[in-house]
Protein backbone atom coordinates (compact mmCIF):
# COMPACT_ATOMS: atom_id res chain seq x y z
CA UNK A 1 0.00 0.00 0.00
CA UNK A 2 1.46 3.29 -0.94
CA UNK A 3 1.46 5.64 2.40
CA UNK A 4 1.70 9.52 3.18
CA UNK A 5 4.57 10.83 5.24
CA UNK A 6 2.97 10.47 8.34
CA UNK A 7 2.10 6.89 7.96
CA UNK A 8 5.50 6.07 7.36
CA UNK A 9 6.86 8.08 9.62
CA UNK A 10 4.92 6.29 12.69
CA UNK A 11 5.12 2.98 10.71
CA UNK A 12 9.03 3.13 11.38
CA UNK A 13 8.83 3.84 15.16
CA UNK A 14 6.76 1.02 15.93
CA UNK A 15 8.43 -1.38 13.58
CA UNK A 16 5.71 -2.46 10.86
CA UNK A 17 5.93 -1.67 7.45
CA UNK A 18 2.47 -0.11 7.31
CA UNK A 19 0.03 1.53 9.31
CA UNK A 20 -3.56 2.74 8.41
CA UNK A 21 -4.92 6.62 9.37
CA UNK A 22 -7.01 6.37 12.57
CA UNK A 23 -4.96 3.83 13.83
CA UNK A 24 -3.34 3.96 17.89
CA UNK A 25 0.20 3.84 18.44
CA UNK A 26 2.31 3.55 21.31
CA UNK A 27 5.07 4.60 20.50
CA UNK A 28 8.80 5.65 21.89
CA UNK A 29 9.59 9.28 20.59
CA UNK A 30 13.33 10.48 19.14
CA UNK A 31 13.52 13.44 21.18
CA UNK A 32 11.14 15.71 23.35
CA UNK A 33 11.57 19.19 24.10
CA UNK A 34 9.67 21.31 27.14
CA UNK A 35 10.94 25.20 27.81
CA UNK A 36 9.50 26.72 31.44
CA UNK A 37 6.73 24.21 31.83
CA UNK A 38 9.44 22.05 32.55
CA UNK A 39 8.84 22.66 36.58
CA UNK A 40 4.89 21.65 36.06
CA UNK A 41 6.03 18.79 34.51
CA UNK A 42 9.01 17.53 36.59
CA UNK A 43 6.04 17.72 39.45
CA UNK A 44 3.80 15.99 37.58
CA UNK A 45 7.10 13.54 37.26
CA UNK A 46 7.77 12.96 40.80
CA UNK A 47 3.60 12.68 41.63
CA UNK A 48 3.87 9.35 38.89
CA UNK A 49 6.37 7.85 42.04
CA UNK A 50 9.15 7.81 38.83
CA UNK A 51 12.33 8.49 39.90
CA UNK A 52 14.52 8.93 37.23
CA UNK A 53 13.81 9.72 33.38
CA UNK A 54 13.45 7.47 30.89
CA UNK A 55 16.36 8.44 29.20
CA UNK A 56 17.83 11.61 29.87
CA UNK A 57 20.06 12.12 26.02
CA UNK A 58 16.68 12.43 24.76
CA UNK A 59 15.09 14.95 26.50
CA UNK A 60 15.64 18.55 25.64
CA UNK A 61 14.51 21.62 27.98
CA UNK A 62 15.41 25.25 26.81
CA UNK A 63 14.19 27.77 29.31
CA UNK A 64 12.45 30.87 26.96
CA UNK A 65 9.12 32.00 27.86
CA UNK A 66 9.83 34.14 30.64
CA UNK A 67 13.32 35.09 30.34
CA UNK A 68 15.08 36.48 32.71
CA UNK A 69 12.32 35.83 35.15
CA UNK A 70 10.05 39.00 35.53
CA UNK A 71 9.72 38.07 38.65
CA UNK A 72 9.90 35.92 41.60
CA UNK A 73 7.76 33.16 41.06
CA UNK A 74 8.76 33.22 37.18
CA UNK A 75 12.15 33.01 39.25
CA UNK A 76 11.17 30.04 41.57
CA UNK A 77 9.73 28.33 38.41
CA UNK A 78 13.54 28.42 36.29
CA UNK A 79 15.04 27.33 39.76
CA UNK A 80 12.84 24.38 39.93
CA UNK A 81 13.75 23.56 36.62
CA UNK A 82 17.72 23.84 37.23
CA UNK A 83 17.25 21.67 40.24
CA UNK A 84 15.50 19.07 38.46
CA UNK A 85 17.75 19.04 35.10
CA UNK A 86 20.93 18.72 37.72
CA UNK A 87 19.30 16.18 40.02
CA UNK A 88 18.39 13.82 36.69
CA UNK A 89 21.42 14.29 34.46
CA UNK A 90 19.93 16.05 31.99
CA UNK A 91 22.75 17.20 29.63
CA UNK A 92 20.62 18.98 27.22
CA UNK A 93 19.66 21.77 29.00
CA UNK A 94 19.48 25.11 27.47
CA UNK A 95 19.34 28.08 30.21
CA UNK A 96 17.99 31.88 29.89
CA UNK A 97 20.72 32.64 27.43
CA UNK A 98 20.30 30.77 24.34
CA UNK A 99 16.90 31.90 23.00
CA UNK A 100 13.35 30.31 22.16
CA UNK A 101 13.25 26.47 22.20
CA UNK A 102 12.28 25.79 18.27
CA UNK A 103 14.96 27.96 17.26
CA UNK A 104 17.81 26.22 19.61
CA UNK A 105 16.56 22.86 19.64
CA UNK A 106 16.73 23.35 15.70
CA UNK A 107 20.24 25.32 15.62
CA UNK A 108 21.53 22.21 17.70
CA UNK A 109 20.73 19.83 15.09
CA UNK A 110 18.17 18.02 16.90
CA UNK A 111 15.74 18.67 14.74
CA UNK A 112 16.54 15.50 12.36
CA UNK A 113 14.90 14.17 8.67
CA UNK A 114 12.69 11.28 9.83
CA UNK A 115 12.82 11.14 13.22
CA UNK A 116 9.71 11.73 15.63
CA UNK A 117 10.09 15.00 17.80
CA UNK A 118 7.13 15.22 20.23
CA UNK A 119 7.34 18.69 22.74
CA UNK A 120 4.88 20.17 25.42
CA UNK A 121 4.65 23.06 23.12
CA UNK A 122 2.26 23.52 20.17
CA UNK A 123 4.95 25.19 17.80
CA UNK A 124 6.38 21.96 18.18
CA UNK A 125 5.40 21.66 14.65
CA UNK A 126 8.56 23.34 13.46
CA UNK A 127 10.77 20.74 12.73
CA UNK A 128 8.42 19.62 9.82
CA UNK A 129 11.18 22.11 8.20
CA UNK A 130 13.77 19.47 8.44
CA UNK A 131 11.48 16.62 7.60
CA UNK A 132 11.17 15.23 11.12
CA UNK A 133 7.51 13.79 11.99
CA UNK A 134 7.10 16.67 15.34
CA UNK A 135 3.47 17.43 17.54
CA UNK A 136 2.95 19.02 20.32
CA UNK A 137 1.33 17.19 23.42
CA UNK A 138 -0.06 18.32 26.79
CA UNK A 139 1.95 18.64 29.80
CA UNK A 140 1.06 15.17 32.02
CA UNK A 141 1.42 13.52 28.46
CA UNK A 142 4.97 14.73 29.01
CA UNK A 143 5.64 13.80 32.71
CA UNK A 144 4.35 10.41 31.18
CA UNK A 145 6.84 10.33 28.37
CA UNK A 146 9.33 11.39 30.82
CA UNK A 147 8.47 8.06 33.51
CA UNK A 148 7.66 5.84 30.67
CA UNK A 149 8.74 6.77 27.15
CA UNK A 150 5.98 6.21 25.70
CA UNK A 151 2.95 7.63 24.45
CA UNK A 152 -0.38 6.98 22.24
CA UNK A 153 -0.53 8.66 19.37
CA UNK A 154 -3.45 8.12 15.83
CA UNK A 155 -2.48 7.66 12.92
CA UNK A 156 -3.46 10.95 10.86
CA UNK A 157 -4.86 11.35 7.57
CA UNK A 158 -2.74 13.91 5.22
CA UNK A 159 -3.13 16.74 3.02
CA UNK A 160 -0.97 17.62 0.65
CA UNK A 161 0.01 21.33 -0.21
CA UNK A 162 1.34 21.82 -3.17
CA UNK A 163 2.87 25.72 -3.60
CA UNK A 164 3.84 26.37 -7.28
CA UNK A 165 4.88 29.78 -8.82
CA UNK A 166 7.59 32.69 -7.96
CA UNK A 167 7.69 34.82 -4.86
CA UNK A 168 6.65 38.65 -6.24
CA UNK A 169 8.65 41.48 -4.56
CA UNK A 170 7.78 41.75 -0.95
CA UNK A 171 5.65 38.62 -0.69
CA UNK A 172 7.56 36.23 1.53
CA UNK A 173 6.55 32.20 3.48
CA UNK A 174 4.81 34.56 6.45
CA UNK A 175 2.55 35.87 3.66
CA UNK A 176 1.93 32.33 1.53
CA UNK A 177 1.03 30.59 5.09
CA UNK A 178 -1.02 33.53 5.96
CA UNK A 179 -3.35 32.88 2.86
CA UNK A 180 -3.26 29.22 2.92
CA UNK A 181 -4.45 29.80 6.72
CA UNK A 182 -7.25 32.68 5.46
CA UNK A 183 -8.19 30.07 2.97
CA UNK A 184 -8.35 27.01 5.25
CA UNK A 185 -9.54 28.56 8.27
CA UNK A 186 -8.62 27.33 11.81
CA UNK A 187 -9.65 23.93 11.65
CA UNK A 188 -8.65 22.72 8.26
CA UNK A 189 -6.42 20.74 8.97
CA UNK A 190 -7.93 19.75 12.30
CA UNK A 191 -5.69 16.14 13.26
CA UNK A 192 -4.46 16.17 10.33
CA UNK A 193 -0.83 15.97 8.68
CA UNK A 194 0.16 18.67 6.52
CA UNK A 195 2.49 17.98 3.65
CA UNK A 196 4.06 21.44 1.74
CA UNK A 197 5.25 20.43 -1.49
CA UNK A 198 6.09 22.31 -4.88
CA UNK A 199 8.34 24.85 -6.90
CA UNK A 200 7.94 27.34 -4.36
CA UNK A 201 8.53 25.10 -1.27
CA UNK A 202 11.65 23.53 -2.81
CA UNK A 203 13.00 27.19 -3.51
CA UNK A 204 12.59 28.12 0.07
CA UNK A 205 15.41 27.88 2.10
CA UNK A 206 15.19 26.49 5.75
CA UNK A 207 14.27 29.09 7.44
CA UNK A 208 10.89 29.97 5.44
CA UNK A 209 9.74 26.52 5.58
CA UNK A 210 10.21 26.79 9.48
CA UNK A 211 7.62 29.74 9.12
CA UNK A 212 5.11 27.03 7.02
CA UNK A 213 5.56 24.76 9.46
CA UNK A 214 5.58 26.69 12.54
CA UNK A 215 1.97 28.04 11.17
CA UNK A 216 0.59 24.45 10.51
CA UNK A 217 -0.48 24.74 13.80
CA UNK A 218 -2.51 27.71 13.09
CA UNK A 219 -4.86 25.78 10.93
CA UNK A 220 -5.47 22.91 13.55
CA UNK A 221 -2.36 20.69 12.28
CA UNK A 222 -0.98 17.98 13.84
CA UNK A 223 1.95 18.38 12.10
CA UNK A 224 3.40 20.25 9.01
CA UNK A 225 6.17 18.43 7.00
CA UNK A 226 8.33 19.71 4.11
CA UNK A 227 10.77 16.89 2.61
CA UNK A 228 14.44 16.77 2.89
CA UNK A 229 16.66 17.74 0.33
CA UNK A 230 20.20 19.10 0.24
CA UNK A 231 19.30 22.27 1.53
CA UNK A 232 18.37 19.99 4.73
CA UNK A 233 21.43 18.55 4.75
CA UNK A 234 23.83 21.29 4.29
CA UNK A 235 22.20 22.70 6.60
CA UNK A 236 22.73 20.04 9.42
CA UNK A 237 26.52 19.26 8.22
CA UNK A 238 27.84 19.86 11.64
CA UNK A 239 25.19 20.54 13.56
CA UNK A 240 23.03 17.16 13.24
CA UNK A 241 22.83 15.44 17.00
CA UNK A 242 23.81 11.91 15.45
CA UNK A 243 22.41 10.28 12.11
CA UNK A 244 18.94 9.90 10.45
CA UNK A 245 17.18 8.64 7.45
CA UNK A 246 14.96 10.63 5.65
CA UNK A 247 11.55 9.58 4.90
CA UNK A 248 9.27 10.52 1.71
CA UNK A 249 5.82 10.39 0.93
CA UNK A 250 4.97 7.85 -1.55
CA UNK A 251 4.06 9.27 -4.99
CA UNK A 252 0.97 7.66 -5.19
CA UNK A 253 -0.25 8.19 -1.40
CA UNK A 254 -3.62 8.36 -0.33
CA UNK A 255 -4.36 12.11 0.74
CA UNK A 256 -7.74 13.27 2.51
CA UNK A 257 -7.49 16.58 0.01
CA UNK A 258 -5.02 17.93 -2.34
CA UNK A 259 -4.80 21.78 -2.72
CA UNK A 260 -2.45 23.84 -5.45
CA UNK A 261 -1.72 27.47 -4.62
CA UNK A 262 -0.12 29.63 -6.80
CA UNK A 263 1.76 32.46 -5.28
CA UNK A 264 2.55 34.65 -8.56
CA UNK A 265 0.14 36.96 -7.74
CA UNK A 266 0.10 36.99 -4.17
CA UNK A 267 0.18 40.52 -2.00
CA UNK A 268 1.67 41.40 1.40
CA UNK A 269 -1.01 39.64 3.56
CA UNK A 270 -2.65 40.33 7.41
CA UNK A 271 -4.00 38.62 10.13
CA UNK A 272 -6.62 40.85 11.81
CA UNK A 273 -8.29 40.37 15.27
CA UNK A 274 -8.74 38.42 16.74
CA UNK A 275 -8.31 35.11 14.92
CA UNK A 276 -5.25 33.89 13.07
CA UNK A 277 -7.60 33.01 10.38
CA UNK A 278 -9.14 36.39 9.71
CA UNK A 279 -6.61 37.13 6.78
CA UNK A 280 -6.49 40.47 4.73
CA UNK A 281 -4.37 41.48 1.37
CA UNK A 282 -2.40 44.16 3.30
CA UNK A 283 -4.23 46.67 0.82
CA UNK A 284 -6.98 46.37 2.99
CA UNK A 285 -5.87 47.07 6.35
CA UNK A 286 -3.48 49.88 5.26
CA UNK A 287 -3.82 53.11 7.56
CA UNK A 288 -4.71 51.20 10.62
CA UNK A 289 -2.32 52.94 13.60
CA UNK A 290 0.27 51.23 16.02
CA UNK A 291 1.35 51.75 18.77
CA UNK A 292 3.42 48.96 18.73
CA UNK A 293 5.58 46.54 16.11
CA UNK A 294 7.14 43.50 16.92
CA UNK A 295 9.68 41.66 14.80
CA UNK A 296 10.57 38.21 16.24
CA UNK A 297 9.67 34.91 17.68
CA UNK A 298 9.89 31.45 16.29
CA UNK A 299 7.91 32.47 13.58
CA UNK A 300 10.02 35.30 12.07
CA UNK A 301 13.05 36.25 14.64
CA UNK A 302 15.92 34.68 12.28
CA UNK A 303 18.60 36.93 10.69
CA UNK A 304 17.00 36.28 7.18
CA UNK A 305 14.28 38.32 8.91
CA UNK A 306 16.38 40.79 10.60
CA UNK A 307 17.82 41.67 7.02
CA UNK A 308 14.71 42.45 5.52
CA UNK A 309 13.41 44.48 7.97
CA UNK A 310 16.94 46.15 7.83
CA UNK A 311 16.52 46.77 4.05
CA UNK A 312 13.73 48.78 4.70
CA UNK A 313 14.64 50.83 7.89
CA UNK A 314 18.17 51.86 6.84
CA UNK A 315 18.70 55.15 6.93
CA UNK A 316 14.90 55.56 7.99
CA UNK A 317 13.27 56.37 11.67
CA UNK A 318 10.65 54.99 13.81
CA UNK A 319 7.24 56.85 13.39
CA UNK A 320 7.41 58.93 16.83
CA UNK A 321 4.33 57.20 17.87
CA UNK A 322 4.82 53.85 17.39
CA UNK A 323 7.60 51.33 19.48
CA UNK A 324 9.68 48.90 17.58
CA UNK A 325 10.54 45.73 19.55
CA UNK A 326 12.97 43.13 18.30
CA UNK A 327 13.92 39.77 19.36
CA UNK A 328 16.31 37.35 17.52
CA UNK A 329 15.12 34.18 17.68
CA UNK A 330 18.56 33.26 19.49
CA UNK A 331 21.69 34.50 20.72
CA UNK A 332 23.71 32.71 17.66
CA UNK A 333 21.37 34.60 15.87
CA UNK A 334 21.62 37.74 17.65
CA UNK A 335 25.94 37.49 17.36
CA UNK A 336 25.40 36.88 13.73
CA UNK A 337 22.97 40.51 13.40
CA UNK A 338 25.72 41.93 15.28
CA UNK A 339 28.23 40.76 13.13
CA UNK A 340 26.38 41.24 9.69
CA UNK A 341 26.11 45.26 11.16
CA UNK A 342 22.26 44.55 10.94
CA UNK A 343 21.60 45.24 14.96
CA UNK A 344 23.66 48.70 13.95
CA UNK A 345 21.02 49.64 11.65
CA UNK A 346 18.17 48.34 13.67
CA UNK A 347 19.31 50.37 16.81
CA UNK A 348 19.82 53.55 14.68
CA UNK A 349 16.11 53.61 13.22
CA UNK A 350 15.05 53.36 16.83
CA UNK A 351 14.08 50.32 17.23
CA UNK A 352 14.53 48.24 21.27
CA UNK A 353 16.71 45.48 20.86
CA UNK A 354 15.41 42.75 22.89
CA UNK A 355 17.49 39.77 24.51
CA UNK A 356 16.28 36.19 22.73
CA UNK A 357 13.26 34.71 23.88
CA UNK A 358 9.46 34.67 23.30
CA UNK A 359 9.42 38.18 24.92
CA UNK A 360 6.01 39.38 24.52
CA UNK A 361 3.92 36.67 22.21
CA UNK A 362 2.52 35.25 25.06
CA UNK A 363 1.80 37.98 27.10
CA UNK A 364 3.68 37.08 30.12
CA UNK A 365 6.16 39.46 30.02
CA UNK A 366 8.31 42.91 28.67
CA UNK A 367 6.61 44.31 25.79
CA UNK A 368 3.13 43.68 26.56
CA UNK A 369 -0.02 45.91 25.60
CA UNK A 370 -2.17 48.44 27.21
CA UNK A 371 -6.09 48.46 26.74
CA UNK A 372 -7.03 50.27 23.70
CA UNK A 373 -3.41 49.77 22.03
CA UNK A 374 -3.11 47.95 18.25
CA UNK A 375 0.23 46.14 18.01
CA UNK A 376 1.35 44.62 14.64
CA UNK A 377 3.61 41.49 15.28
CA UNK A 378 5.73 38.74 13.39
CA UNK A 379 3.95 35.90 15.70
CA UNK A 380 2.00 33.19 14.87
CA UNK A 381 -1.04 34.48 17.09
CA UNK A 382 -3.07 37.31 18.16
CA UNK A 383 -5.95 35.93 20.04
CA UNK A 384 -7.86 37.79 22.06
CA UNK A 385 -5.55 38.25 25.24
CA UNK A 386 -2.29 36.90 23.80
CA UNK A 387 -0.12 39.71 24.31
CA UNK A 388 -1.14 40.40 28.23
CA UNK A 389 -4.44 42.54 27.09
CA UNK A 390 -7.60 41.71 26.21
CA UNK A 391 -8.63 45.17 24.99
CA UNK A 392 -6.19 45.27 22.92
CA UNK A 393 -5.30 44.35 19.30
CA UNK A 394 -3.00 42.11 17.83
CA UNK A 395 -2.49 42.27 13.85
CA UNK A 396 0.19 39.36 12.33
CA UNK A 397 2.27 39.95 9.35
CA UNK A 398 5.34 39.26 7.26
CA UNK A 399 8.87 41.27 8.66
CA UNK A 400 8.96 43.28 5.83
CA UNK A 401 5.38 44.91 6.29
CA UNK A 402 6.18 45.37 10.24
CA UNK A 403 9.49 46.86 9.32
CA UNK A 404 7.49 49.27 6.71
CA UNK A 405 4.46 49.71 9.06
CA UNK A 406 7.03 50.96 11.80
CA UNK A 407 8.37 53.24 9.90
CA UNK A 408 4.51 54.87 9.18
CA UNK A 409 2.94 54.32 12.15
CA UNK A 410 0.62 52.84 10.65
CA UNK A 411 -0.16 49.19 8.60
CA UNK A 412 1.74 49.41 5.72
CA UNK A 413 2.01 47.63 2.35
CA UNK A 414 5.96 47.17 2.23
CA UNK A 415 6.12 46.89 -1.56
CA UNK A 416 5.85 51.23 -1.04
CA UNK A 417 9.75 51.09 -0.30
CA UNK A 418 12.05 49.79 -1.97
CA UNK A 419 10.66 46.08 -3.46
CA UNK A 420 13.52 42.94 -2.30
CA UNK A 421 12.60 39.97 -3.90
CA UNK A 422 12.82 36.88 -1.60
CA UNK A 423 16.47 35.52 -3.95
CA UNK A 424 17.85 37.85 -2.24
CA UNK A 425 17.55 36.17 0.98
CA UNK A 426 20.38 34.53 2.76
CA UNK A 427 20.25 31.15 5.10
CA UNK B 1 -14.92 10.13 36.41
CA UNK B 2 -18.46 10.20 37.83
CA UNK B 3 -20.37 7.73 34.40
CA UNK B 4 -23.93 10.01 35.01
CA UNK B 5 -23.09 13.42 34.21
CA UNK B 6 -25.81 16.58 35.29
CA UNK B 7 -25.98 19.88 35.14
CA UNK B 8 -27.13 22.80 33.15
CA UNK B 9 -25.27 24.01 29.58
CA UNK B 10 -23.35 26.74 29.34
CA UNK B 11 -22.92 27.65 25.45
CA UNK B 12 -20.00 29.04 23.17
CA UNK B 13 -19.66 29.59 19.35
CA UNK B 14 -16.45 28.20 16.99
CA UNK B 15 -12.62 28.37 17.37
CA UNK B 16 -13.10 29.06 21.70
CA UNK B 17 -9.07 29.06 21.73
CA UNK B 18 -6.60 28.50 24.67
CA UNK B 19 -6.43 32.14 25.52
CA UNK B 20 -9.68 33.55 26.54
CA UNK B 21 -9.94 29.76 28.29
CA UNK B 22 -6.57 30.51 30.02
CA UNK B 23 -5.21 33.24 29.76
CA UNK B 24 -0.64 33.00 28.72
CA UNK B 25 -0.27 35.48 31.88
CA UNK B 26 -1.18 32.86 34.41
CA UNK B 27 0.39 29.56 32.29
CA UNK B 28 3.56 29.79 34.85
CA UNK B 29 2.59 31.14 37.82
CA UNK B 30 -0.66 30.01 38.65
CA UNK B 31 -0.34 26.33 39.93
CA UNK B 32 -3.30 25.48 42.07
CA UNK B 33 -5.76 23.82 40.09
CA UNK B 34 -8.49 26.20 42.78
CA UNK B 35 -7.06 28.84 41.79
CA UNK B 36 -7.13 27.88 38.20
CA UNK B 37 -10.89 27.60 38.39
CA UNK B 38 -11.02 31.14 38.87
CA UNK B 39 -9.74 32.65 35.69
CA UNK B 40 -11.61 29.67 33.82
CA UNK B 41 -13.30 31.51 30.36
CA UNK B 42 -12.19 35.07 31.83
CA UNK B 43 -11.96 36.25 28.19
CA UNK B 44 -14.52 34.65 27.03
CA UNK B 45 -17.30 34.65 30.13
CA UNK B 46 -15.88 36.47 32.52
CA UNK B 47 -19.33 35.40 34.71
CA UNK B 48 -18.42 31.63 34.35
CA UNK B 49 -16.40 31.21 37.26
CA UNK B 50 -18.84 32.51 39.75
CA UNK B 51 -21.67 30.79 37.78
CA UNK B 52 -20.45 27.30 36.97
CA UNK B 53 -21.49 24.69 38.99
CA UNK B 54 -20.34 20.99 39.39
CA UNK B 55 -21.91 18.85 36.44
CA UNK B 56 -22.27 21.76 34.13
CA UNK B 57 -21.50 21.14 30.52
CA UNK B 58 -19.86 23.16 27.83
CA UNK B 59 -21.73 22.97 24.50
CA UNK B 60 -19.53 24.81 21.78
CA UNK B 61 -19.31 24.94 17.91
CA UNK B 62 -16.06 24.12 15.73
CA UNK B 63 -12.33 23.81 16.67
CA UNK B 64 -13.18 24.35 20.70
CA UNK B 65 -9.92 24.85 22.13
CA UNK B 66 -7.50 25.41 19.34
CA UNK B 67 -4.28 27.51 20.09
CA UNK B 68 -1.66 26.72 22.68
CA UNK B 69 -0.87 23.00 24.19
CA UNK B 70 -1.17 24.39 27.88
CA UNK B 71 -2.81 21.95 29.87
CA UNK B 72 -4.37 24.05 31.78
CA UNK B 73 -6.76 25.45 29.82
CA UNK B 74 -8.39 21.61 30.67
CA UNK B 75 -7.42 21.52 34.50
CA UNK B 76 -9.39 25.21 35.17
CA UNK B 77 -12.21 23.88 33.41
CA UNK B 78 -12.41 20.43 35.54
CA UNK B 79 -11.08 22.32 38.46
CA UNK B 80 -14.26 24.72 38.11
CA UNK B 81 -16.07 21.96 38.02
CA UNK B 82 -17.12 21.33 34.34
CA UNK B 83 -18.28 17.44 33.83
CA UNK B 84 -18.06 17.27 29.72
CA UNK B 85 -17.48 19.55 26.66
CA UNK B 86 -20.04 18.59 23.52
CA UNK B 87 -18.66 20.57 20.77
CA UNK B 88 -18.72 19.83 16.70
CA UNK B 89 -15.21 19.57 16.76
CA UNK B 90 -12.05 19.87 19.08
CA UNK B 91 -8.37 21.26 18.31
CA UNK B 92 -6.25 18.01 18.81
CA UNK B 93 -3.87 19.14 21.65
CA UNK B 94 -6.85 19.91 23.62
CA UNK B 95 -8.52 16.81 22.88
CA UNK B 96 -6.00 15.12 24.14
CA UNK B 97 -5.51 17.26 27.21
CA UNK B 98 -9.15 16.52 28.22
CA UNK B 99 -8.80 13.44 27.88
CA UNK B 100 -5.40 13.21 30.05
CA UNK B 101 -7.43 15.35 32.68
CA UNK B 102 -10.31 12.81 33.05
CA UNK B 103 -12.51 15.28 30.74
CA UNK B 104 -14.84 13.34 28.44
CA UNK B 105 -14.63 15.62 25.33
CA UNK B 106 -17.35 14.85 23.16
CA UNK B 107 -17.99 15.42 19.51
CA UNK B 108 -21.79 15.92 18.41
CA UNK B 109 -23.02 18.38 15.91
CA UNK B 110 -26.57 17.42 15.89
CA UNK B 111 -26.53 18.22 19.54
CA UNK B 112 -24.66 21.47 19.42
CA UNK B 113 -27.00 22.81 16.38
CA UNK B 114 -29.68 22.25 19.03
CA UNK B 115 -28.80 23.68 22.94
CA UNK B 116 -29.91 27.26 23.65
CA UNK B 117 -27.89 27.65 26.59
CA UNK B 118 -28.99 27.14 30.16
CA UNK B 119 -31.04 24.29 29.42
CA UNK B 120 -31.04 20.61 31.81
CA UNK B 121 -28.74 17.88 30.29
CA UNK B 122 -27.07 14.69 31.59
CA UNK B 123 -24.75 12.49 30.14
CA UNK B 124 -24.35 8.98 30.56
CA UNK B 125 -20.88 7.86 29.36
CA UNK B 126 -21.53 4.05 29.54
CA UNK B 127 -24.39 4.32 27.57
CA UNK B 128 -23.09 7.01 25.18
CA UNK B 129 -26.15 9.06 25.16
CA UNK B 130 -26.98 12.62 26.00
CA UNK B 131 -30.11 13.70 27.42
CA UNK B 132 -31.81 17.13 26.52
CA UNK B 133 -35.57 18.40 27.05
CA UNK B 134 -36.45 14.56 26.74
CA UNK B 135 -35.03 14.19 23.42
CA UNK B 136 -31.69 11.69 23.04
CA UNK B 137 -28.84 11.74 21.63
CA UNK B 138 -26.17 8.92 20.96
CA UNK B 139 -22.52 9.91 20.26
CA UNK B 140 -20.61 7.00 19.02
CA UNK B 141 -18.27 5.19 22.03
CA UNK B 142 -14.61 6.58 23.16
CA UNK B 143 -12.11 4.22 22.16
CA UNK B 144 -11.30 1.48 24.88
CA UNK B 145 -7.90 2.91 25.47
CA UNK B 146 -9.83 6.15 26.13
CA UNK B 147 -12.19 5.12 28.02
CA UNK B 148 -9.52 3.64 30.15
CA UNK B 149 -7.50 6.98 30.88
CA UNK B 150 -11.13 8.67 31.60
CA UNK B 151 -12.20 5.84 33.79
CA UNK B 152 -8.92 5.99 36.21
CA UNK B 153 -9.61 9.63 36.31
CA UNK B 154 -7.10 11.17 33.79
CA UNK B 155 -3.47 9.92 32.53
CA UNK B 156 -1.43 10.47 35.46
CA UNK B 157 -4.00 8.12 37.91
CA UNK B 158 -3.92 5.81 34.36
CA UNK B 159 -0.01 5.69 34.41
CA UNK B 160 0.51 5.41 38.29
CA UNK B 161 -1.92 2.25 38.44
CA UNK B 162 -0.44 0.30 35.29
CA UNK B 163 2.87 1.71 34.37
CA UNK B 164 4.85 2.94 36.88
S1 LIG C 1 7.80 32.71 20.47
FE1 LIG C 1 5.62 32.69 20.94
S2 LIG C 1 4.75 31.04 19.71
FE2 LIG C 1 6.98 30.77 19.73
S3 LIG C 1 7.39 29.33 21.42
FE3 LIG C 1 7.56 31.42 22.24
S4 LIG C 1 5.49 31.90 23.05
FE4 LIG C 1 5.29 30.13 21.67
Amino acid sequence: MSQTFAQKALAKKVGRKEVTPGEILTLSPDRVLSHDNSADISEKFSSLGAEKVWDREKIVIVLDHCVPAADSRYATNHTIIRDFVKSQGITNFYDINWGICHQVFSEEGFALPGSLILGADSHTTTYGAFGAFSAGIGRSEMAGIWATGQIWLRVPESIRINIEGSFPPGVYSKDVILYIIGDLRADGALYQSVEFAGEAVRKMGISERMVLCNMAAEMGAKNGVVESDDKTENWLKGKAKGGYEPIYADPDARYARVLSYNISDLNPQVACPHTVDNVRSVEEVEGKSLNQVLIGTCTNGRIDDLQIATRILRGKRVADETRLLVFPASWKIYKEALKRGVIEVLVESGALIMNPGCGPCLGAHEGALAPGEVCLSTANRNFRGRMGCKEAEVYLASPATAAASAVEGRITDPRRFRPQNLTEKSN
Amino acid sequence: MKKIIRGKVFKYGDDVNTDVIFPGKYTYTVKDPKEMAKYALENLDPDFAQKVERGDVIVAGKNFGCGSSREQAATCLVSAGVGAIVAISFSRIFYRNTINQGLPAIVLPELVRVVQGGEKIEIDLDAHRITLRDSNFDFPPFPQFVMGILRDGGLLPHIRRRYV
